[in-house]
């Protein structure tokens, strides 16, 4: 078997008193595309702080491409191709959407990768190069979220519920887009809720409840899973 | 404006002025230039840190004030020329500065500026306190008649301090177009997802922190020059951090324009202030023009002209 | 060599001057502590508070406590309209941190002026009975104006404690910065429960006003030396708990005290410092609170 590209051992996270995450592992291989699901609260969000670095982790490991990362901070993170979107789009309120993406394009890109024009191009952004982000619609934010994520170069991109609260056909435009990253070799895990969208992306479907991963595997054999189930739908 | 004419400008500005200086006889002009250049020096060195990256420095008298005692201390050992002392300034200012910035700048914004509040009376009784520099009791500084051209020394002072703010704000601009400047505008909007994309912001916020520190250093070093005496209240006062933050508040924070305009203007209206009613109320004036802005008009001057030529 | 009965008095002074210093934090702890406003005019106004006390001590002949008590109120609406004012121009806009330190600096110097201007550079002090006569017990000996100082400033502490436990509003202002989405499905409103807490913070700037200048003179720039201790205390003491705060406080007090007494007193300010870096930097929750 090959090395996978990310692998996590025993992952804990506490906050105080609370245990927001409890003892999850897991792996992705290069190129994979892996699905995140789980309802509200579950964690999903602090699994994803905990792999970029945003929060240390209480226990446990955290490696990419053999390379032990728990101990770095989020910009070197960064740096070797883990790259993290964000759920509520945070863009850089004073600099404008070309200059959004040369941030992370500087600082986290490694050469000879697409140009800005290309990557404003690709989501359908290249008219508003020149605008501030307040200038832009909801789903524009998000598109720029996802552009900026793609100017840093991942080799994993960790997309975080970049769908909440878009139309049918908007939704349809993001996962094409993310389909095509995909094809370009990058590898991709996605946290959503909109499981039309999941389960026509992923090839792997991991399930976290309450701080703990309690399935992994086939996407129809994970939602058809009994506790999976029952943790959305109760008992 | 382009670079070549930046640096022209520039150039024919310190040409101007230094001929200028040869003609004039007039003493009170040459310390009214010298405050001028002064707060342009301390305002755009604020604004690195406090414009560009987003964190607030309280504690401007400390590293002002610790440039202007290494040139008390200095000069009561060695007699050295001007320069090495504005050298002498830079290094602990810029040291404090880096080693303050190690300790604080890890937390959040706001605990910084809290930090250096209280670094700026830390530094103060500490240099109350040291008698070799006078204590409390001050100093007093023999000022050479002449400077190094024939002129009378106030005018050399006043051109050194001139080169100074304009090296600080060609510093400045140079800064702000290049990729640090890009860093920290990421790191002043949002830091913690600037870190997420690369930005390594604890590095780059103490690369500021110490050549903001170390420029106001540069300021003061030839602070004890130009009183002819100095005592810790007056070094450590107050409205040297009340001044470096309102001048570039009131000018515009986003870029080195703002703080030259913020610092010309205010010196002005306080010079007016101070002779025409009393120097007391000219610090309310300050006071009262920087809450107005940050209230009203929270990107100065600049913000508004932008502004207005967008609605034109 | 130490003399065992001049550190067991510096020790005690200490304790009572620790004491007080928390009626100053106390505005600190809510403001900052708990609503997260980082409100560095705080001691500006507690000086305000010690002149206004010391207006209506020599004007009217009101024993300093109670000028303080009746200053309360009208402090309360100045924090009230301050925070107002706060929240529409900063809070709201979102960029609170970087503007909203300069706006409370702003304040913080315009009122130390405003103080020049109208009650002069001078220091100012109080009369009572109590200042100038003293409890002896053996071989130490406890001044009055420190004694009442610091019992006034236990008692306003724990009065408080027990509004923010027991109250509906008390704890909802407690509850306003961690959750305040969850108020407002309680039909209360965020909004007028920081006022409130803030207006609350503001009235006891007016008490510990009137407790500093039993203590010792007055004059309008000794607010800077409190804004290290009453933050560094708040701090140490973990940001949201008051007894915390009070430990922290006594803590310092103490360490004052004897650092003034056995080695050079101008270097007390500098001491809050001395405890503000190190916790910053290695213990951020403080002695009893949250992380920061």
């Amino acid at each position: 078997m090959t090395q996978p590209l990310l692998a996590v051992n025993g992952l804990a996270k506490q906050f105080g008193g609370f245990t927001a995450l409890a003892d999850i592992s897991l792996h992705v291989m290069a190129g994979e595309r892996l699905g995140l699901i789980g309802p509200n609260g579950s964690g999903k969000t602090t699994l994803v702080n905990c792999i970029s670095g945003t929060v240390p982790i209480s226990a446990g490991s955290v490696t990419l491409d053999n390379r032990r990362i728990d101990g770095l901070p989020p910009h070197q993170r960064a740096r070797l191709g883990l790259v993290r979107s964000f759920q509520l789009p945070r863009p850089f309120g004073s600099l404008t959407v070309a200059d959004n993406l040369r941030v992370a394009t500087v600082y986290a890109g490694r050469s000879g990768a697409a140009g800005i024009p290309e990557l404003l191009e690709m989501v359908g952004l290249k008219g508003k190069a020149d605008r501030l982000p307040r200038e832009l619609t909801q789903i524009e934010m998000r598109k720029l979220e996802l552009a900026r994520a793609m100017a840093a170069t991942p080799r994993l991109l960790i997309v975080d519920e970049a769908m909440a609260g878009l139309s049918h056909a908007e939704v349809d435009e993001i996962v094409a887009l993310l389909l095509q990253l995909s094809a370009q070799g990058v590898t991709i895990i996605m946290i959503e809720h909109i499981m039309r969208a999941v389960m026509s992306f992923s090839q792997r479907l991991i399930c976290v409840v309450a701080g703990r991963k309690v399935a992994d595997g086939n996407p129809d054999e994970v939602t058809g899973n009994p506790e999976v189930l029952k943790a959305y739908l109760g008992e | 404006m382009s670079n070549a004419w930046f640096w022209a400008l520039g150039a024919t500005l310190l040409a101007v002025l230094w001929l200028a200086g040869r003609l004039i006889t007039n003493e009170y002009v040459f310390f009214m230039g010298y405050a001028v250049a002064q707060y342009i020096l301390l305002a755009t060195a604020w604004n690195l840190l406090g414009g560009y990256a987003g964190y607030i420095n309280f504690g401007t008298a400390a590293f002002f004030a610790l440039g202007a005692y290494v040139s008390v201390a200095i000069n009561k050992l060695v007699e050295v020329p001007l320069p090495v002392l504005i050298l002498a300034g830079a290094l602990a200012a810029g040291a404090v500065g880096l080693a303050m910035g190690y300790l604080t700048l890890k937390l959040r914004g706001v605990f910084f500026s809290i930090a250096t509040l209280a670094l700026a009376i830390v530094a103060q009784a500490a240099v109350t306190n040291w008698e070799f520099v006078g204590g409390a009791s001050g100093a007093y500084l023999l000022r050479p008649s002449e400077g190094p051209w024939g002129g009378s020394y106030v005018e050399y002072l006043f051109y050194v301090m001139l080169v100074m703010a304009v090296g600080a704000v060609a510093l400045a601009r140079t800064i702000e177009r290049s990729t640090v400047g890009l860093g920290l505008s990421a790191i002043r909007d949002d830091e913690l997802v600037a870190e997420a994309y690369g930005v390594p912001t604890l590095r780059l916020k103490l690369l500021v922190t110490m050549l903001s520190g170390a420029l106001m250093g540069m300021a003061g070093a030839p602070l004890p020059f130009y009183v002819a005496y100095l005592d810790p209240p007056s070094a450590f006062n107050l409205s040297y951090a009340v001044n470096t933050i309102a001048m570039p508040l009131i000018g515009g924070t986003g870029t080195w324009i703002g703080p030259v305009i913020g610092a010309v203007l205010l010196t002005m209206v306080q010079q007016t202030a101070m002779v025409t009613i009393s120097s007391a109320f000219n610090l309310m004036l300050v006071g009262l023009l920087m809450v107005a802005f940050i209230t009203l008009a929270p990107n100065g001057i600049v913000g508004l002209v932008r502004n207005l030529r967008r609605q034109a | 060599m130490l003399d065992p009965l001049a550190v067991l008095n510096a020790v005690m002074a200490g304790v009572l001057l620790g004491g007080f210093y928390a009626s100053v934090a106390l505005g600190i702890a809510i403001a900052f502590g708990m609503l997260d406003i980082p409100n560095l005019s705080h001691p500006a106004f507690v000086v305000v508070g010690a002149f206004a006390t010391w207006l209506l001590n020599s004007q009217l002949g009101l024993d300093p406590v109670l000028a303080g008590l009746v200053m309360a109120p009208p402090f309360f609406v100045l924090g009230a309209l301050l925070y107002r004012l706060y929240h529409v121009c900063f809070e709201r806009r979102g960029d609170a941190a970087l503007q909203g330190l300069a706006f409370f600096f702003g304040i913080l110097f315009i009122t130390e002026v405003a103080l020049v201007l109208t009650a002069g550079a001078d220091y100012r002090s109080v009369a009572a009975p109590y200042i100038g006569a003293s409890l002896t017990f053996g071989s130490i000996t406890l001044p009055g104006r420190m004694l009442v100082p610091f019992f006034v400033s236990i008692a306003m502490i724990g009065l408080l404690h027990q509004f923010l436990t027991r109250s509906f509003t008390g704890r909802a202002i407690q509850a306003v910065s961690q959750d305040p989405v969850a108020l407002r499905l309680m039909g209360v409103s965020p909004t007028r429960i920081k006022t409130l807490a803030f207006g609350l913070a503001t009235a006891t700037a007016a008490v510990a006003g009137s407790l500093l200048i039993i203590i010792e003179p007055v004059e309008p720039s000794i607010g800077r030396d409190f804004i290290g201790r009453a933050f560094a205390v708040v701090v140490l003491g973990g940001m949201g708990s008051f007894y915390g705060m009070l430990l922290a406080s006594i803590i310092l007090g103490i360490t004052e005290s004897i650092v003034s007494d056995m080695w050079n007193p101008s270097w007390a300010p500098a001491i809050a410092f001395g405890f503000l870096l190190p916790t910053l930097a290695f213990r951020s929750s403080g002695l009893l609170g949250r992380k920061l």
